[in-house]
């Protein structure tokens, strides 16, 4: 059963390897002059003035969860895609309910405007 | 053997991929562009005044990513800025395990099947692959200490866990269609053509029509079977890979280069990598499930082989046909290559409200309707033929 | 040892390491939420090993690539330096802490002392997609459609919250 991951194991060496190879060669070679000026953030040729670590958009948190809820609804989505011929009719009027349900939230989520940037 | 038979396989993809695919892509760009904008283009790099129509220039790439220093920016996470372009560059190149670049042959010590991890849910592997390349981008910004790299990273993740849903959503109704989360099990069935006007047959009119119409066959393809899902994976997959017409993450005139900017060195290289890698990879996947995969429209398997057996015996004409497999999947896997860079060329940045809403607002509703309308069209024809 | 015990021990390890780093990272809490990450990769990567591979598939998609980006996008919102971060003021979480450890420390001696029960091999397909879709959507359908409304109320509740800073 596991012989069947012998390819996916071998992949992710081979990437890793790929990436850290690239990494430690440029770190050999490359060259390095290291002082102040040069290693502060870019900013139009000023100092930076405002930290980047402040707070931003409540927006990209709400797309974020609507992300997940998608992202479940799409997870049982799959299987059962793969499954609709063995299903018929009741797969489908089961799945449309299941969606639609979800639907009415989406059509929540774009009256309320959470959908707007 | 298996593990060698597997070790070649991924060998033989990943050299393809990285080994001749990948430069000749960042070739492609530039002179692409040039025809495009009816410039001269990349032609200046020469070893020895031999310029070879400005093919030099990815060996030009390298050099000079070597010869940059990586800047570590006053201020930014070091670990994390050191994982990032690594947790970009991944993703894509793990994605090559489940792509299957021919079908499955027997050469008589049973079938071997051209993958190099043949998953039964590889669709699903794709996709959990993907959903991790978001946290390179996500990382690479807030890491780095800038300004326009935390809103480069904030535009690129909240775009790209957008596109995921839909990207899933487009391919539902190609699941139902094939039955099958299999990549190879994909590409086989869509070994077999179907005939257009034979649905006329079981309404009790083919005789009103012109007989040669009944033989009129099309391939049993992805693109022809879900044409609006094709649309809808190919714009999604492209919006995941951050590049124009998409590239609101990086885009240069409002936030200098985005997520990357404080990236210089082989570390920006990775990231160069990555974006460059993901155009075959996007393209395989493409073909695979829209395109074909290796199958030759007209011709199955079966025809190429019982064909062949007579003249060269059946081991031979199993071997011929798997070169002819390879041809045909590598020449569909350009040709989506060319079109990801027409696209990329023809089309201007899109303004980041219209990503969102075109993700959100169009392409999710047509998405879910795209399942329901495949669903019930299934339904139909099998009852019509029962 | 097989090469499934290897991988399991190799996997578990990493899940454990990736949640102490999870935990003891505090003070870096994106770093603590890429631990997160690691620790649910893992999780996933047993789940392969159990052969229950649409779960490790939901796994990863779900716990590793969509949650955590929402804790991300928390942290990166609420910016939770390390000079500002706040002390727990209750007791309550460390009794009960206390208390779920020495739980989960007893239970674990007791296994070691006793012998696990023998086990037959699964059968075929048993974890695939195909196995698990077939009982979800034909023998579990109410839970399966219940699933529906815990989502649509989780989609109300992040409007509503979200809407009181929007406006």
């Amino acid at each position: 059963m596991l012989a069947q991951f012998a390819g996916v194991v071998a992949i992710l060496v081979l990437a890793f390897v790929v990436a850290a190879g690239m990494l430690i060669a440029h770190r050999l070679l490359g060259p390095s002059r290291v002082f102040d000026e040069k290693q502060e953030p870019f900013e139009c040729g000023e100092r930076q003035i405002v930290s980047p670590h402040q707070r931003f958009s409540v927006k990209f948190y709400v797309v974020a969860i609507l992300f997940i809820i998608f992202d479940v609804e799409a997870v049982f989505l799959y299987p059962w895609g793969a499954l609709f011929r063995d299903l018929g009719l009741f797969g489908l009027v089961e799945m449309a309910s299941f969606v639609a349900v979800l639907v009415v939230g989406f059509v929540y989520v774009w009256k309320k405007g959470a959908l707007e940037w | 053997m298996p593990e060698l038979g597997v070790i070649l396989k991924l060998l033989f993809l990943v050299l393809v991929v990285m080994g001749a695919l990948l430069p000749v892509i960042t070739w492609v760009e530039r002179k692409q562009s040039a025809v495009m904008q009816d410039r001269i283009g990349a032609n200046r790099a020469d070893i020895l005044g031999i310029r070879l129509i400005g093919l030099l220039h990815p060996l030009a790439d390298v050099l000079k990513l070597f010869g940059k220093e990586d800047v570590v920016p006053l201020g930014a996470n070091r670990w994390m800025h050191l994982v990032a372009p690594v947790i970009a560059l991944v993703p894509g190149i793990i994605t090559l395990a489940v792509v299957p670049f021919a079908g499955v042959y027997d050469f008589g010590g049973g079938p071997i099947s051209m993958v190099a991890a043949d998953l039964d849910w590889g669709m699903l592997y794709v996709f959990a692959v993907g959903s991790i390349a978001t946290y390179g981008t996500v990382i690479a910004g807030w890491s780095s200490n800038s300004n326009w790299g935390l809103l480069g990273s904030l535009r690129g993740s909240a775009q790209m866990i957008s596109y995921e849903v839909t990207m899933g959503l487009s391919l539902v109704g190609l699941f139902m269609c094939f039955n099958s989360l299999k990549l190879q099990e994909i590409a086989q069935a869509q070994d077999a053509t179907f005939r257009v006007f034979g649905f006329l047959e079981a309404f009790g009119w083919v005789h009103a029509l012109p007989r040669w119409l009944s033989f009129v066959k099309l391939p049993m393809w992805g693109i022809v079977l879900q044409p609006l899902g094709f649309i809808l994976f190919l714009t999604c997959i492209m919006a995941e890979n951050k590049r124009p017409p998409f590239d609101v993450p990086e885009g240069e005139s409002e936030i200098v280069a985005g997520y990357h900017m404080e990236y210089s060195g082989m570390r920006f290289g990775l990231f160069y990598t990555a974006e460059f890698l993901e155009i075959p990879v996007i393209a395989m996947i493409v073909t695979t499930l829209f395109l074909g995969g290796w199958t030759i429209p007209w011709f199955s398997t079966q025809k190429i082989i019982g064909a062949l057996n007579g003249t060269i015996g059946v081991g031979a004409a199993t071997g011929l046909c798997l070169i002819l497999h390879v041809l045909s999947f590598f020449l569909k896997v350009i040709v989506m290559i060319w079109l990801q860079m027409q696209i990329r060329w023809t089309l201007p940045r899109f303004r980041y409200d219209q990503v969102m809403d075109l993700c959100w607002k169009i392409m999710l509703p047509l998405s879910l309707a795209n399942v329901f309308v495949t669903g019930i069209v299934i339904l139909g024809i099998e009852r019509l033929y029962r | 040892m097989s090469t499934g015990a290897f991988l399991f021990y190799l996997f578990a390890a990493v899940a454990i390491l990736a949640s102490l780093g999870m935990v003891l990272n505090i003070r870096n809490t994106v770093a603590s939420a890429m631990s997160l990450v690691v620790a649910m990769i893992s999780l996933g990567a047993i789940y392969v090993l159990l052969e229950a591979y649409l779960v490790a598939a939901i796994q990863i998609m779900v716990y590793a690539g969509a949650i955590v980006v929402l804790f991300l996008f928390v942290v990166m919102l609420l910016n939770l330096r390390s000079d500002v971060f706040p002390v727990a003021r209750s007791r309550l979480p460390k009794i009960f802490g206390i208390v779920l450890s020495g739980w989960g420390l007893f239970v674990f001696l007791r296994l070691l002392r006793g012998t696990l029960p023998a086990v037959s091999p699964a059968p075929e397909g048993y974890g695939g997609f195909r196995e698990l879709g077939k009982a979800l959507f034909t023998r579990y359908v109410l839970p399966f459609e219940a699933t529906s409304f815990l989502l649509l109320a989780a989609i109300v509740g992040a409007v509503i919250l979200a809407k009181r800073r929007i406006d």
